[in-house]
C-alpha cells in the first residue's frame, strides 16, 4: 500500500455515502495529497473509479484486504 | 463548463424520495450543477418535517416477509409497518436517510425549486418548507433542462 496523507473509513456505509464522503475529504486536502479510502460497499469498485475519472482526482491504487476495499486517491488540480 | 443535471421529483413516498436526492447529491460530488424541480406529490419532500411512508398496496414488487394479499393491505397499520420495516432495513444496510441526503443537497448548493402551480393547487404553506428553496414554473425548469446533460423525471 502506497503512503497516504489522510484516511477515511466508510465501512458499513452504502451507496452513495462513500463517494460523498470522499468528495468532502478531498475538498479539504491540498493538491497532490493522497486519500486512503476504505469501503465495504461493493459498488465502490465501480463508483470510485467513475468518481475519480469525472472529478480529475487520479486513482493511484485499488486493493481488497480482509473483505474491505482500499483505494488511494490523489487530490488533482482544481 | 460543468455538466448539468435537471430532475423533476413528482413522488412523495419514502422510496420515491431516494432517487432525486441520491442522484443530486452524487452529481454534485461529480462536479455537476443540479436543479430539482418538485411538483405534485414531490412537494412533500420539501417539508421541514418529513413524514414519508411506503405502502405495499398497489405495489406487488415490494418484498414482504410473508406474502400479504392486496385485500389485507388496506388494514390500518400495515402501511406503518411497511414503513417501519423499510426504515429499519435502510439503517441496517448503512443507507443514508432521506433527511441526510437532502441536507447534503442543501449544503452543496443543489437548487431546490418548488413548482408554484402545485403549491397553489394543494394549498401548501411555504412556511412548512425548508429554508433556501426557490419557486418556479414549467419555463423555469425547461430553461435549465434545455441545456442540461442529463434530465430525469422521477
Amino acid at each position: 500500500m502506497s503512503d497516504f496523507d489522510k484516511e477515511l473509513d466508510t465501512s458499513g456505509l452504502n451507496c452513495p455515502l462513500p463517494v460523498l464522503k470522499a468528495r468532502k475529504a478531498l475538498s479539504e486536502m491540498a493538491v497532490g495529497e493522497k486519500l486512503h479510502l476504505i469501503a465495504t460497499d461493493t459498488g465502490a469498485n465501480q463508483d470510485i473509479p467513475a468518481f475519480s475519472k469525472m472529478t480529475g482526482n487520479p486513482l493511484i491504487e485499488t486493493s481488497e484486504k480482509e473483505g474491505k476495499l482500499h483505494f488511494i486517491i490523489e487530490k488533482g488540480a482544481e | 463548463m460543468a455538466k448539468k443535471l435537471a430532475i423533476i421529483a413528482s413522488k412523495g413516498t419514502l422510496d420515491g424520495a431516494y432517487p432525486p436526492f441520491l442522484l443530486a447529491s452524487t452529481a454534485v460530488a461529480l462536479g455537476f450543477e443540479v436543479k430539482i424541480f418538485f411538483t405534485f406529490y414531490g412537494l412533500q419532500l420539501l417539508n421541514k418535517n418529513l413524514n414519508l411512508k411506503v405502502s405495499p398496496l398497489g405495489n406487488p414488487a415490494m418484498p414482504m416477509p410473508v406474502p400479504v394479499p392486496s385485500i389485507v393491505q388496506i388494514i390500518p397499520g400495515l402501511e406503518w409497518f411497511a414503513t417501519w420495516m423499510m426504515k429499519r432495513k435502510l439503517k441496517q444496510k448503512g443507507v443514508a436517510s432521506v433527511e441526510e441526503l437532502r441536507d447534503i443537497c442543501v449544503e452543496t448548493g443543489v437548487d431546490l425549486i418548488a413548482c408554484q402551480m402545485t403549491v397553489d393547487l394543494f394549498d401548501f404553506d411555504e412556511k412548512d418548507f425548508i429554508d433556501g428553496i426557490s419557486s418556479g414554473g414549467a419555463a423555469t425548469y425547461l430553461e435549465f433542462a434545455g441545456d442540461a446533460d442529463v434530465t430525469l423525471y422521477i
